[in-house]
């Protein structure tokens, strides 16, 4: 294994495809843990569909796809939030109504233009081959600070993720941090989309921390084992998509599968055996 | 000047009228205890005196330095943390928050303030435990600690014993009882049952979409109102 991920790595645009892909792996196991437990993991749903529709009209208007799919998918996330927070309507069918809706239009623009071409096939189901110099360089910075907001704000969004009301009482801005979040995994969604496919990338959210929930008790021990997770599914599921020449968004989530598995076999007997 | 001076106050919910007419004081070291029925307007006035809502007309104010950030609160639990993975100690820390400025993390004094909190409520041998693994009493304790670690004026509990066994409720009680008398600390308790609050606080506010009475607990037990709901226990 250790000789094809050498032989991975002599590639610069598989290198450079392993970078953004495990700092955006990192990222969205992260946020995910607030996500998934604030009952947010739908928003990551619809993120990524709005943001097909976006690339889609990006690449048929001829921007770069990440400049108009971020702010996009950024404004998308606050109409998420507002219908996930609503008590009127019903959050979780406008989510789906609103993700299909953004899916329909990107699919309708594309084929009414340029045709389904491969371009879009790869936005579905994700492609390592589309990433460019330039977006790699955008997508680690990005990624990076990311990663450097999600440390710093760490004990808040613990806070929040928690107990809303309870913060909201004793005067934290929850409002505000529920908003930086959903920017944060916005950003995330759009940065992993080509990689991962429209359709897969809100696995990276909800697999690593639904996994390390099966072992972890703490939030910190949960925050960790998400992000391990989600490294060490990434890279072995670039390596079976390197040898089995599959889908890298496909691949991925199938290690996650068995990588879920294992650790809930391994929760389910710690589990049996404490209680003896 | 008390504590807390509502005048008048009334609030509404999408243009419905919840609640009205109501007036009440709450001194330094008061247990006051919110009864009613469900939907009598009790979880409204808790919003409202948390400043998460404010009165359509009338007034809520704070005195003796009393601000919003400064009450602790115990919310009602909510179905998401019964899976949630976290340890005692990190909830009981997050309850620090509030004092924690712009800096990023959480300082020793913070972490010294959580433990004291954590020791208080009589936790302290399950500090690392995990927070879904603890029973509902320990639970409710974790909680209190943190209200505590947010504040040591003014506590606010909404339904604190709501899904507990009776032994775990006598305790719960009597750990209040601890913090409001032992320890200073003003107790606002909201409950649907007119019992505890007769015996447990020593004042009443009883809401029935408006005011229905506000006294001590003992003229509670003696008015007609009080007699009506605790079955003529107060004779």
């Amino acid at each position: 294994m250790i000789g094809v991920l050498q032989e991975m790595l002599s590639y610069p645009f598989l290198v450079r495809a392993l970078t953004v892909g495990l700092l955006v792996a990192l990222c969205a196991s992260l946020l995910g843990v607030s996500l998934v437990l604030k009952r947010f993991s739908m928003i990551g749903d619809g993120l990524s569909h709005v943001g097909f529709g976006a690339l889609a009209i990006a690449s048929v208007v001829g921007i770069a796809p990440l400049y108009l799919a971020i702010p996009v998918c950024i404004a998308a996330s606050f109409l998420l939030l507002r219908m996930s927070e609503s008590t009127r309507i019903k959050g979780d069918a406008a989510i789906a109504m609103l993700s299909a809706g953004a899916l329909a239009i990107g699919v309708m623009v594309v084929s009414m233009t340029t045709g389904m071409n491969t371009d879009v096939y790869n936005y579905m189901f994700g492609s390592i081959l589309s990433l460019s110099a330039a977006d790699a360089t955008l997508s680690i910075v990005l990624s990076g600070v990311v990663l450097v907001l999600f440390v710093l704000f760490y004990p808040r969004l613990f806070a929040v993720t928690f107990d809303e009301s309870f913060s909201r009482a004793t005067g934290i801005p929850t409002r505000v941090y529920n908003a930086a979040l959903a920017t944060l995994a916005s950003v995330t969604v759009v940065l992993g989309m080509r990689m991962m496919g429209a359709l897969l990338i809100s696995s990276l959210i909800i697999f690593p921390v639904l996994t390390a929930m099966r072992i972890g008790k703490r939030y910190l021990s949960v925050t960790i084992l998400s992000a391990v997770v989600a490294a060490v599914g990434f890279i072995l599921g670039m390596i079976v998509s390197y040898v089995y020449e599959a889908p890298s968004g496909a691949s991925i989530v199938c290690v996650n599968i068995v990588l879920f598995l294992l650790f809930a076999i391994t929760g389910a007997i710690r589990n049996a055996v404490t209680k003896k | 000047m008390s504590l807390i001076q509502v005048n008048n106050a009334a609030f509404r919910y999408d243009g419905k009228e919840v609640v009205s007419e109501l007036n009440f004081e709450v001194e330094h070291c008061d247990y006051l205890c919110i009864v009613g029925e469900n939907g009598s307007g009790k979880s409204t006035l808790v919003k409202g005196l948390l400043g998460l809502k404010t009165p359509y007309s009338g007034s809520i104010t704070f005195g003796e330095g009393l601000t919003a950030r400064q009450i602790g609160y115990l919310p009602q639990q909510k179905e998401s943390q019964r899976d949630f993975p976290a340890s005692v100690q990190e909830v009981v820390l997050s309850g620090t928050l509030n004092s924690m400025g712009i800096r990023p993390f959480y300082t020793r004094a913070q972490r010294n303030n959580a433990l004291t909190q954590i020791e208080r409520v009589g936790m302290l041998q399950h500090k690392n435990a995990a927070f879904r693994e603890l029973s509902g009493g320990q639970q409710q304790r974790a909680l209190l600690a943190r209200a505590l670690a947010a504040t040591q004026k003014l506590l606010i509990l909404d339904e604190p014993i709501a899904s507990l066994d009776p032994v775990a409720t006598a305790d719960m009680y009597h750990l209040i009882e601890e913090i409001n008398k032992h320890h200073g600390v003003t107790v606002i308790m909201v409950s649907h049952d007119p019992h505890a609050a007769a015996h447990e606080a020593n004042h009443v506010l009883h809401l029935e979409h408006q005011q229905l009475f506000f006294g001590t607990a003992s003229d509670y037990r003696k008015s007609d109102i009080g007699k009506r709901f605790l079955g003529g226990e107060g004779r």
